[in-house]
């Protein structure tokens, strides 16, 4: 069974969230009125525009995966046929959305942007080099170590010795 | 009218000028070049190179960048069959199969020299229409403001290929974005949920790099790919005489569709490509050689690619209203410069408008008279595994968005919004109409309670003003050709 409309349903229910989110807290700003526009004029509205947009997605995800189920005969013999039980929705979610490179290309900038204050540049890389190579399709030690070297000498190089960017290189060190 | 582009020749011919145009042109090759980066990508992780120079070579540095990165997407294209962006995937279909026929260098060379001429034409375009355009716009109220960015707006989440409502809806996500922080008009802070790092906005830059670079790499990862660089490299590359007479007229025919479309905001090159191609194929007298290696279908699409992507500077540079997401990057960069686009950049800063239109030209020029003799590094640049190149753009990424305030909250907001704008991208959410949304968020609020302001709060001006009666026509155009199609599967 197909998940029709499942990319519907998803992007509807992350725009009706955020739509809502926008309408709850743009409420403790000043509405006003047509004539003098407050604060909380424009985002009211265009949460109630985003939600609404939302809503209607979500519903029409819905509507084709429920058009889209087969009849309960056929799903029996169907099922019989492949002898094999389809795996759980949210198994499915996690295969077709590549769980893994978002998680580690994220974790590697999020790694990066704590780092890079109070670590300096040099552990700051190695770090985003190691957890963003996770993410893709095969991982090989001496390759990614390499990468990393050749890598953060040409950003070493270019960002702080060319582009004079300041950033201390390891805690406390700067160039200068 | 001569004056102008004279003036804009000797701020463009300055010897600095003329090497920030050539390393943006490289450079924009350079990344363009390599698989899997389109040319937005490519641009949004040059963006944070450019800040440390004044206005005029940082933009143009990055219209350098954007010409490059564009080139260097149509040799993707046309070498692995792999398109950078929408606006080349229509030269993957003929490119590659004369690739494959050994014409590599035919193709490239054609590609090349039919972006030049488009170029040269979309760049005297600019010079006549630009002033008057920009005179005209003078005259505009807030309702026309308000009624073009309208359908600026809808055009842009309509043209997106997929799904319109799923565009709209982007639009409306991006405007909500563009308002996060200050509010110009009551000093009052919003959404920024008590954080500091905020109430400045989101910046620019790290919309546009989580959005379009970090997203982008996590769908490339996620997707299995299969690529095939060919083997043989490219020999010959001059094009024969009957490959320059086929393609003299596709070229020009291109360039004129590409003309058209590129100063229509909202719709931009994509467009323009797809359409010169079907129009090269219903003129054919044997349209069965399209998609077999007809030259006529490199020449016109990149002709019109790159008309539309010069002629679309006309609407940002004139209007302030930028037409496509590569042109929201401009606008973008203008504005972290403290300059308004808008009609009195023309006026006021003369410089700087005719340099940049100038500095285009060239920048044409050096990728024909550069790119040609380079194009055996720029083959060999293909074959770099994504693996080795991925983790290299996370970090130019992550090095670009924080050196812009040296700030590690610009850094997690940018990696939250990638992930955001890779979720939405799986399921068919173009990012594209998002970002225009947030460029044009604060401007739009402006010009809305201006307009109510001065009518007291009377809606009709939007209808009786003839100029803005006929952006509100154009905006229910485009949602009827949207609408249309629907109804008439559902009635059928």
């Amino acid at each position: 069974v197909q998940f029709r409309g499942i990319k519907d349903l998803l992007a509807g229910l992350i725009f009706l969230a955020i739509g809502a989110a926008a309408i709850h807290f743009a409420r403790e700003y000043p509405f006003g009125t047509a004539v003098r526009m407050g604060s909380g004029y424009f985002p009211t509205v265009l949460g109630w525009i985003l939600g609404g947009f939302g809503a209607v997605l979500a519903a029409r995800g819905v509507w084709s995966w429920v058009r889209s189920r087969p009849r309960k005969q056929e799903a029996t013999l169907d099922f019989i046929a492949k002898a094999k039980p389809a795996p759980a929705l949210a198994e499915r979610m996690a295969v077709g959305l590549g769980w893994r490179p978002l998680a580690c290309v994220t974790a590697s900038m999020l790694a990066f942007g704590a780092l890079m204050p109070r670590a300096g540049l040099v552990p700051a890389l190695v770090v985003l080099f190691f957890l963003a190579a996770l993410g893709g399709r095969e991982f090989r030690w001496r390759g990614v170590a390499v990468l990393t070297a050749v890598m953060t000498a040409f950003a070493v190089a270019v960002f702080v010795y060319l582009l004079k960017l300041p950033f201390p290189l390891v805690p406390g060190m700067y160039l200068r | 009218m001569i004056e102008n582009l004279a003036l804009g020749f000797a701020v463009a011919a300055s010897v600095e000028n003329l090497l920030y145009c050539l390393g943006g042109v490289l450079l924009g090759t350079l990344i363009g070049v390599l698989p899997g980066i389109t040319p937005l990508v490519a641009i949004g992780m040059l963006f944070p190179l450019t800040f440390t120079l004044p206005p005029i070579p940082s933009l143009i540095m990055l219209a350098g960048i954007y010409y490059g990165a564009q080139y260097g997407g149509s040799t993707t294209a046309i070498l692995v069959n792999l398109p950078g962006e929408t606006a080349s995937a229509v030269t993957c279909i003929d490119g590659y199969q004369m690739a494959r026929q050994g014409r590599a260098g035919p193709a490239l060379a054609v590609a090349a020299l039919a972006s030049f001429f488009a170029g040269c034409v979309g760049t005297l375009l600019i010079a006549f229409a630009g002033p008057p355009l920009g005179e005209w716009a003078l005259k505009f109220g807030p309702w026309e403001y308000c009624a073009l960015m309208l359908m600026g707006l809808v055009a842009s989440a309509v043209i997106v290929h997929g799904d319109a409502l799923k565009g709209l809806a982007m639009v409306a996500l991006g405007l909500l974005l563009g308002i996060v922080g200050t509010d110009v008009n009551s000093g009052m802070v919003r959404f920024a949920f008590g954080v500091p790092d905020l109430f400045d906005g989101i910046g620019f830059t790290v919309i546009a790099v989580g959005l379009f670079a970090v997203a982008e790499i996590v769908s490339n990862l996620a997707s299995p790919a299969s690529r095939e660089v060919l083997a043989g490299g490219v020999s010959r590359l001059m094009p024969s005489r009957t490959d320059l007479d086929d393609s003299a007229w596709a070229t020009a025919r291109g360039t004129a569709v590409g003309a058209a479309f590129g100063v229509l905001p909202g719709t931009g090159p994509a467009l323009a490509s797809f359409a010169a191609y079907m129009l090269e194929k219903k003129l054919a007298a044997d349209p069965e050689r399209f998609g077999a290696g007809a030259i006529e279908g490199v020449a016109a699409p990149e002709a019109a690619n790159n008309a539309a992507a010069q002629t679309g500077f006309i609407p940002t540079l004139t209007l302030g209203i930028p037409g496509s997401a590569v042109m929201v990057l401009m606008t973008g960069a203008m504005i972290m410069h403290g300059l308004s686009p808008g009609p009195q950049v023309i006026a006021e800063k003369p410089e700087l408008f005719w340099g940049i239109v100038a500095s285009m030209w060239i920048g044409n020029l050096m990728l024909v008279v550069l790119n040609l003799p380079l194009i055996g590094l720029w083959v060999s640049l293909l074959r770099v595994p994504y693996r080795w190149l991925f983790p290299a753009i996370v970090m130019f990424c992550a090095v670009g968005v924080y050196s812009v305030s040296n700030n590690p909250v610009d850094v997690y907001l940018c990696a939250t919004l990638g992930a955001l704008g890779y979720v939405l991208a799986r399921c068919e959410c173009e990012p594209a109409p998002l970002l225009l949304g947030y460029v044009l968020g604060p401007l739009l609020e402006e010009h809305l309670r201006r307009a109510f302001l001065l009518a007291r709060g009377d809606p009709t001006p939007f209808f009786t003003r003839p100029i803005s009666l006929a952006f509100m026509l154009g905006t229910a155009l485009v949602l009827a050709v949207m609408i249309w199609p629907a109804l008439r599967r559902k009635a059928g």
